[in-house]
Formats: structure tokens, sequence, C-alpha cells
């Protein structure tokens, strides 16, 4: 099924070899297959970024913007025409350094977009500089000794502005990832999917995760289920180091926007 | 002493010499081997500077801004789309006539996407009040940043400075570049002594709302400050001869031209290939010459008007498009105010967007097109738009 979503005459792709983005774009569009719309009414923007060139492998109409502005334009596309379908790739920079602002202001609009993060933790695109997602004491090249400012946490940050749902997993995680993005889909208003992924050239290679398979065994081994992650958190226990949770942060209900008028 | 350096490290070293205190940038390409190599040389303590990693272009300048208001030297770094998203600050530094210098790794803009060199970027912001630099080399990338904090910094002028350079192909190129002493380059560019700054003592407020009665002036005397610079940034060359060798007196560079029939005129890289189209072409028997524009704002008119006079045939490379003008590229029509002749002949040709190279063989046809007398269009579009 996902097959007829896919560009198969865009390859070879751009990603370097060991990138999780691919099995992102996988996870996404087997999702979006399993909901039965038709291309003709499927939208999918992104930016700028590694992130950002996924529209570029999917066979529906595109818009490729500029950083930080997809959420923007997306808002455009969904209130031209609530019945299309609108789905927005981004990365950790896109979304929450240049376009921050049109994060906050989409998840509090609630607007029905669907937007998957690719977390990498760097700007990958334009070779490893720190992002606000960079972890503390971790190296790009713009913080060659170890990030020193605090980072983002982007589940919080959807969920405090007002996002209907709000969901984390990584690249290892194939089957809740996909689940994951049809309940966006699926759910009216502002859906956040963040996806942490392996960036081997990158952000790997100067936090000692050269080797894709290392990487995603670490994603796997800090991944801890949000509800472990909270009863750990009552009982006072120390977090691991690097460790974060994963799942569904929130589905809810609030006003939406964007959505068609019942018939 | 010597060293072969790419030209975004070298550039990386003239920041460094000129001790900026705060650096503010977000990386784009090809701008990014520049801000991450000083980002190193901060973190190594080689160079004492705040680096503030921003979320955007937009708030680098603005940091850069607030920097330097408060007294500061500071220093950002951009191409392209950062440029162009910086726009609104741009206007607000020159208007605060902050003298801030930029390194502007000149790259094409969207859409559709580009990362590769031409100069819409610099020259869709040629209004802002920005002085425009643009060096032809590794070496005169690095001399321009040194020679623009001196005088943007003069008191006669305050404003700030675009120091332009072709993306990839001066940013990431190694030459040999001659990397001055600390000690010449303190003797050249001593500490920045802000006429005006934020200070709690003495309170003072910055980009106020200025009412009709006003605004106009403020205007006038940023433009009377461009005019200024013009000797100021000759003066600037003069010292900077004097100390370090390299001439930069003038703000424009005559090749050739003595008995030339035809001029070409360019900023940037494709200079040096020009040079080099000139030889071969002097060889077979043409008199051509090159006429380099190192600064595009101030304009130097009554420079130009000099070095190509009696020349009546003048065309200009432009790696612009001024979209819906009659000549194309927007450098041909303040040159042809400059020469202000009817007699000479003054076509432009926009070459070279979006990264298409230009040859050696493509100025020798582009020369032909001059003494044919046909321009004011487009060089080298693909058979079948035509
Ligand atoms: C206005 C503007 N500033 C900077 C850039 C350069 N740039 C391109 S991609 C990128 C960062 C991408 O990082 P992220 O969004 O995390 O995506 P990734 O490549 O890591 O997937 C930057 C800074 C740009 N294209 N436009
Ligand atoms: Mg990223």
């Amino acid at each position: 099924m996902r097959d007829e979503w896919f560009r198969a005459d865009r390859l070879p792709h751009i990603y370097c070899a060991g990138c999780g983005n691919g099995t992102i774009v996988n996870c996404v569009l087997e999702a979006v297959s399993m909901t039965g719309w038709d291309r003709k009414n499927t939208v999918f923007l992104s930016g700028i970024g590694c992130s950002s060139r996924a529209p570029g492998y999917i066979l529906t109409d595109s818009l490729h913007t500029t950083h930080g502005r997809a959420i923007a334009f997306a808002t455009g596309v969904k209130m031209a025409d609530p019945s299309l379908h609108v789905v927005v790739f981004t990365g950790d920079g896109d979304l929450a350094a240049i376009g921050g602002n049109h994060f906050i202001h989409a998840c509090r609009r609630n607007i029905d977009l669907t937007v998957v993060c690719m977390n990498n933790h760097i700007y990958g695109m334009t070779g490893g500089q720190g992002s606000p997602t960079t972890p503390l004491g971790k190296t790009s090249t713009t913080t060659p000794y170890g990030a020193s400012e605090t980072p983002f946490d982007l589940v919080d940050l959807a969920v405090a502005a007002g996002a209907n749902y709000v969901a984390r997993w990584t690249s290892f995680h194939v089957k809740q990832l996909t689940e994951a993005v049809l309940n966006g889909l699926n759910t009216p208003g502002f859906s956040l999917i963040e996806v942490r992924c392996q960036c081997p050239t990158s952000y790997g290679r100067r936090n000692k995760y050269r080797e894709p398979v290392d990487y995603i065994t670490h994603l796997k081994a800090h991944a801890i289920l949000k509800d472990k992650w909270e009863s750990m958190e009552k009982s006072g226990q120390d977090m691991p180091a690097d460790s974060f949770p994963v799942g569904e942060f929130v589905r809810r209900a609030r006003p939406v926007m964007g959505v068609p008028d019942e018939a | 002493m010597k060293a072969i350096l790419e030209g975004s490290h070298a550039i990386a070293e003239a920041v460094r010499l000129a001790k900026p205190e705060v650096i503010s940038a977000y990386p784009i390409t090809p701008q990014t081997h520049i801000v991450e190599r000083l980002a190193e040389m901060v973190a190594n303590g080689e160079l004492e500077s705040e680096y503030i990693c921003v979320e955007s272009e937009f708030s680098a300048l603005s940091a850069a801004l607030g920097a330097s208001c408060a007294g500061s030297r500071v220093y950002s770094a951009t191409s392209s789309q950062g440029l162009l998203f910086m726009a609104e600050v741009c206007f607000n530094v020159a208007g605060m006539r902050q003298p801030i210098v930029m390194s502007i790794a000149n790259r094409a803009v969207s859409a559709p996407l580009s990362i590769w060199n031409d100069q819409q970027d610099s020259i869709a912001l040629r209004d802002a009040g920005w002085i425009q630099l643009y060096a032809e080399d590794v070496q005169e990338s690095f001399d321009l940043h040194l020679l623009a904090y001196r005088a943007c910094e003069d008191h006669r002028v305050l404003l700030p400075a675009f120091v332009c350079f072709d993306g990839f192909i001066i940013s990431h190129t190694y030459e040999p570049v001659d990397i001055p002493e600390e000690k010449e380059v303190q003797a050249y560019l001593p500490p920045y002594n802000p006429l005006n700054k934020l200070d709690a003592d003495d309170p003072l407020s910055m980009g106020m709302y200025a009412t009709p009665d006003y605004y106009m002036e403020f205007r006038y005397e940023m433009d009377r400050a461009m005019d200024r610079s013009l000797a100021v940034l000759k003066e600037a060359g003069k010292e900077f001869k004097k100390i370090f060798g390299r001439d930069y007196s003038e703000l424009i560079e005559s090749y050739k031209l003595e008995d030339a029939e035809v001029a070409i005129v360019a900023l940037g890289s494709i200079c040096g290939t020009i040079k080099d189209a000139v030889d071969e072409m002097r060889a077979e028997g043409k008199k051509v010459g090159l006429l380099k524009i190192r600064a595009l704002r101030p304009f130097p008119a009554e420079d130009i008007k000099k070095a190509l006079s009696g020349i009546k045939k003048v065309g200009i490379f432009e790696k612009n498009i001024s979209i819906g003008s009659r000549m194309k590229g927007a450098v041909g029509y303040e040159v042809k105010d400059a020469i202000n002749d009817s007699s000479v002949q003054v076509l432009s040709y926009v070459a070279g967007l979006g990264g298409r190279d230009i040859r050696i063989r493509d100025i020798k046809k582009i020369t032909e097109e001059i003494e044919k007398g046909k321009g004011d269009c487009f060089y080298g579009i693909r058979e079948e738009l035509i």
C-alpha cells in the first residue's frame, strides 16, 4: 500500500548511509496508507533540512518551503481548503529554532495539521551545528566541548502550547511510531509526533555513535515508556543519563481550527 | 605569516584578529565553516569573545545590534535566505548607526532552492544603508574585514558593512594567505571607541519614534555618512597599504584599461577569471580591459567615470537580476549613470546565476556581444527557451 505513495523515480535519495530519516518516511507512509486517504487530497509540506527533503520522495502535491516556515505555509494550505489532509515534515532546528514561533502558535490555534519532527539533535543539513535540542554536554560543530544551554523538550512544549495530540518515539520503534502517526492523522487539531532518530554522519560521529547500529541500540536502550518514566519520577529515582520518555503524552479535544464543517 | 587556508578559515582568522567582543550567527551554507571555526576558537580560548548560538538569523543580527548598541565590536556572518531573513534588522542596524561588520558568503536565493553562488542576496539589500565591499579572492576577503571595521567605526561614518565574497568559489577554496601579526593589526585597528552607547549613567534611547518632522533628516544623515565613507574607506585603504603592503587605496581596480576599446565591469571572484580572459584576448589582438568594482556602496561613481574615460563600449557582468528592469542587472544602471555620456554604449549581461560557471570562453563570447552592441540580456540561457 505505502508503495503507492512513494516516488521511486526520485531514488537514489540524498540521505547518508545509516540515516534514520528513511525509516520515518516509511512509517509515515505506512500510517497514511492505513487512513484510506486519497493521494489527490493529501499534501505534504516541509521547511529546509535533511528531514525537510522527505516530501520530495512522496507522490502527492508538496511544498518545500523556507527554513522554519513549513507550519505557517501549511496553515495557509489548510485554511484555504480544510478538506485537504496536511502533513508537515520538519527537523529539530526547523521546528524549534528558526520556526519556534510558528510551532507554538499552531499548537495554540490547534490547527488541524500532523507534524512529524525528525529530531537528530543538530542542524544536520548544514553540517552538524548545535540546535535547541542538543542535549547538555553533547558536542556539535558549534559546541566543540559540549552544549551548555538547556535544550527544549519538544513534547512538553507542544503539550503546554495546546496541541491535541502529542507523542514521542524513536526510529527504532517502527510499529509504535506508525501507530502514533496514524493517531495523529486521525485526531482533529494539531498533532506533533517527535521522532528521535540517528544521524551517524554528524551527531553520532561527534558523540560516540558513529555506527548506525550502536546509535539505534542507544536510542532503544534510553527510551523509557512514559508510564514507567512517571513512576520512576514519582518514586524519586535518579533517571539514567541520556534517557527520555516515549509514548503518547496527550490526546484531547480542545477546540480546533481548519477542520471542515460537518456536512 | 603565509598559510594555505580555506577561504572561510582565513576569514575566521581575520575576525579573530579584529577581536569582536560578541559574535552572533546562525549557520547557513556556504557561511558555516566561518562560524564553526569561530565557535572553536572561542571554545579553545584563542579568541576572547561571547559566541551566541542564536536560533535564527533574525535573532543573530538582533543580538548583534543589541551588543553593538551596548558599545561592543560585534561580528556576524550569513548568506542568501539568512540575509533576507535579516532584512528588517539590517535597516535597523544602519538606522541606529551601528558599525557592525558582517560577512556575506554570496549565494542565490529561493525559490527554487539553490545553495550555489550569485550576488542576488547582498544586492537585494543594496538600499539598506550598509557599506558593501566585494572581494576577488581569499586574501582580499581577509583584508577587507579589517579594513571594514576600521572605516565603519570611524566617527565620520558609523555605518555597518557587508564584506561580500562568492560562496564556495571563495569560501571553500584553499589559497595562500598572508596573515599579519597581531601587533600590526592592533596598530591598524585600535579597540572600538563608540561615539554613543547605552550607558545607565548617561541614559540614551536608540531607534525611537521619529515623526514626519524628523524622519527624513535621519535618512539624510545616513546618506551623508555614506558619502563621507568614500574618502574614509580610501584612507583606510592607504593606511592598510602602509602597514600590510597590499593596496586598497581605491574602491575600484583597473586592469589593462589604459588603451582599451572595450571594458568589462564586474564584482567579486569572477574578476580573476576575467583578468585571464583579458590576457588571452589581448594576445589575440583585442584591446579589452577590466574594471573591478570593490565597493558597490558607497558607489565610487567619479572614479568609475575617470577609469572608463575614452572607452566607448562597456559591458557589466551581473550576478543578479532586477526582474522587470530594462537593463536586467542592477549594477549596470549605476555604471551608466556614472559614465553619463550617451556616446558610450553601456550594456548589462546577467550571467552565472545560481552557481552556473562563467568560463573564459563565456567571457570571450560576452566580449563579442559587447563589440556587436548587443546586451541588456541574460547570457547562456538554454536554447529551448529562446
Ligand atoms: C533562513 C535560513 N537560515 C539558515 C538556513 C540554513 N539551513 C538549512 S537546513 C538548516 C538546519 C536544519 O536542521 P534541522 O531542521 O534540525 O534539520 P536536519 O537537517 O537536522 O534534518 C539550516 C540552518 C536556511 N536554509 N535558511
Ligand atoms: Mg536536525
